[in-house]
């Protein structure tokens, strides 16, 4: 194994996840310097995580001559948005997930010091269809362009990625295919879904679910930049959760609807800029995603924790607005079991 | 004669393989009606038994069960199969019409491998794949093991809203070969009908001859993973909702393989939901070993013969079942 590279590009550091990976690259000894690349300000939030890692404010255009100037060994592109931010609208979504990993990866094939990349991407990439097997192994390949614009932008990403390891074989290119990260303290689009008291569904629809905890993707992502992993990898939580399963762990109440009630309602909403939820959500409603993740555990020798107890760890934080808890519950059937032992009581007394 | 026998240089679906000699025939019904019942007195009799406890015992287990249920304190496999709810839900609701309402009869359960993958391919009729259920509770209620049956079924029953998700909880998936390989290597009992709908939806006069078997991806899929084949014939499905003539311009519009016209659909409306009562007998065959052929998974010929083969054993084995049974609604 080679040593972990001393110079280190993240983009995307103004988001939560790519704060996170540059801060922990930051505090790894072995790593002499992380350079941050975004065009937007980190939040205050994620400012202090930030400290150790220099910032260079800037969109990808400027990441050709930051990279190669840098003398970059390695490049971690986390500047990957799945949905749309209210603000800028899909154009600076594609924009910043298509144009942007195109720029990056450009500037990284004319990186002569460049030994690694690390481009995240999503389990999107299978797409959604009734005839896909249950459980998606790395070499299964997307049936028709996915509806969802995330899914199609990471198809993309992907593409651009194949392009790069072709032009620069000696460059270990990693692809690491997330599930949807979910964790106590993560902002993202599912996180406030299921934070929702009660959570609309697709009706005669229940999609099998996988999560992965934010926490294990950071560790999957910091081994992939500090030893060399190349290839495409599923990250997911072994395991599945049912959608209905979730809701009900959640202590929510599920709102089925019928498909193009949800689709119609999402567009209306997304107009008046409330909650992002799009076609690429709806179709994971629909269809369920469940990855394979063999490839990960046997080369990274690392097994993320499971589904239900990343799901877990993301109830315990999010406990206001449940109404049908499993205490509840549980207080409700020692209730009527109780209430029957009285009533039996009181009769054989009176009899 | 075991299927061992024709191991060595000659493989399976060779042209001196002969089938096996039929075993003398034994009328189960008919005149005769079968003297012994299964005994399910003592099963009846618990309910009626006015024994406090008992109904203390069930009233907490069900509360236990909703509590669970409503919780979502239960598990699924990663393709969606609730084993909770299908063994306190969809079984005992399938066994009465198995047991009850089609009367059904089991022969060479111990064909069934009882640790290990192993793929039962059967004959497919009845207009819905009432066969595929009867299997399933067949195998649950007759094997040492209970084992649960995973069925293979077609995309379109996962096109379905509902129809997919109820499915799924079953123990199905769709019908291809990475999901069946993945269960096969797993260790669990796959269930397919390489029939699919051609013999479902063909019309009564064409009962109990099996149709083309496809492709035959299923016999590849068992090969790539050297799972033992057990070939399974089904009599009685073919009865209960017999095809006089299949509407085709009235399927296309619907978007559904085929249109049955029965002697009481769609003349009765939901009446005609209801199956004939016929009499189903299922037979298990001798598995057939596929870990010597792993090598040969995708060369064609190996795997049309080893089909045919299967094919040749379902056919042959129906004949007997239908001699055993010479009256379909015969108790």
């Amino acid at each position: 194994m080679t040593a972990p590279p001393s110079v280190v590009v993240v983009t995307g550091v103004s988001r939560f996840i790519g704060a996170r990976v540059a801060a922990r690259l930051a505090a790894d000894p072995r790593i002499d310097r992380v350079v941050g690349l975004d065009p937007h300000d980190p939040p205050a939030s994620l400012l202090g995580l930030l400290e150790g890692v220099e910032r260079i404010r800037a969109d990808a255009r400027a990441a050709t001559e930051a990279i190669a100037d840098l003398g970059a060994e390695a490049v971690v592109h986390l500047a990957i948005t799945s949905v749309p931010d209210a603000k800028h609208g899909r154009a600076a979504m594609k924009e910043q997930n298509v144009i942007g990993t195109m720029q990056v990866l450009a500037a990284a094939q004319g990186a002569s010091r460049l030994r690694k990349i690390v481009v995240r991407s999503s389990t999107a990439a299978y797409g959604a269809s009734f005839r896909d097997p249950a459980v998606f192994t790395e070499d299964t390949e997307p049936r028709a362009v996915p509806r969802g614009a995330f899914a199609r932008d990471i198809l993309d990403i992907e593409g651009y990625v194949r392009g790069f390891r072709r032009r620069r074989p000696g460059v270990a290119a990693t692809v690491l295919r997330f599930a949807p990260m979910i964790s106590s303290s993560a902002e993202t689009s599912l996180a406030r879904y299921f934070s929702q008291p009660v959570v609309p569904t697709v009706i005669g629809r229940d999609a099998r679910l996988q999560f992965v905890h934010a926490e294990d993707a950071l560790e999957v992502l910091h081994r992939s930049v500090t030893e060399d992993h190349p290839g495409t990898f599923n990250v997911a939580g072994s395991g599945v959760l049912m959608l209905s399963q979730a809701v009900r762990r959640a202590g929510r109440v599920s709102l089925p609807v019928p498909e193009t009630a949800l689709s119609g309602g999402a567009a209306a909403l997304r107009q008046f800029g409330v909650e992002q939820i799009g076609l690429d959500q709806i179709d994971l409603f629909v269809h369920g995603r469940v990855v394979d993740t063999t490839r990960l555990i046997n080369e990274f020798g690392f097994t993320p924790r499971t589904t239900a107890a990343a799901f877990d760890d993301f109830i315990q934080a999010h406990t206001e607005g449940s109404t049908v808890t499993a205490e509840r519950l549980a207080r409700a059937e020692a209730a009527i079991l109780d209430g029957i032992r009285k009533v039996r009581a009181a009769a054989e007394a009176g009899s | 004669m075991s299927q061992d026998e024709y191991r060595g240089e000659m493989l399976p679906g060779h042209a001196d393989f002969q089938l096996p000699e039929p075993p003398p025939v034994q009328r189960v019904n008919g005149r005769r009606p079968i003297p012994e019942k299964p005994e399910l007195a003592p099963e009846q009799a618990a309910p009626v038994e006015p024994e406090a406890d008992v109904w203390d015992q069930r009233v907490a287990d069900t509360l236990a069960f909703l509590r669970r249920r409503l919780s979502g304190a239960y598990e699924v496999d990663e393709f969606g199969f609730d084993r909770e709810l299908s063994e306190a839900f969809f079984h005992p609701v399938m066994k009465v019409l198995y047991r009850d309402w089609f009367r059904t009869e089991v022969f060479g359960i111990e064909n069934v491998p009882s640790d290990g993958g192993g793929l039962v391919v059967g004959n497919h009729s009845g207009t819905i794949a009432m066969d595929a259920l009867m299997l399933t509770v067949a195998l649950r209620d007759r094997h040492p093991l209970g084992r649960h049956l995973r069925l293979l079924g077609a995309d379109l029953v996962f096109r379905m809203p509902m129809m997919s998700e109820l499915a799924r909880a079953a123990g199905a998936t769709v019908a291809c070969n990475p999901d069946a390989e993945r269960l096969m290597t797993s260790g669990q009992l796959v269930g397919v009908f390489p029939e699919g709908f051609k013999g479902i939806g063909k019309r009564f006069a064409d009962r109990y001859k099996l149709q083309r078997f496809g492709r035959g991806g299923f016999v590849s899929a068992a090969l790539r993973t050297g799972t033992p084949i057990v070939p399974v014939a089904i009599v009685g499905a073919e009865e209960i909702y017999p095809i006089l003539a299949d509407v085709k311009p009235l399927a296309r519009l619907l978007g559904v393989p085929y249109f049955p016209v029965t002697p009481t659909f769609p003349w009765l409306g939901p009446l005609g939901l209801v199956p004939l009562p016929s009499k189903w007998l299922i037979e298990f065959c001798p598995p057939i070993p596929t870990a010597h052929l792993t090598e040969f998974a995708d060369d064609p010929l190996v795997v049309y013969n080893l089909a045919d083969q299967v094919r040749e054993t379902i056919q042959a084995t129906l004949h007997e079942l239908l001699e055993k049974r010479p009256d379909p609604f015969g108790l």
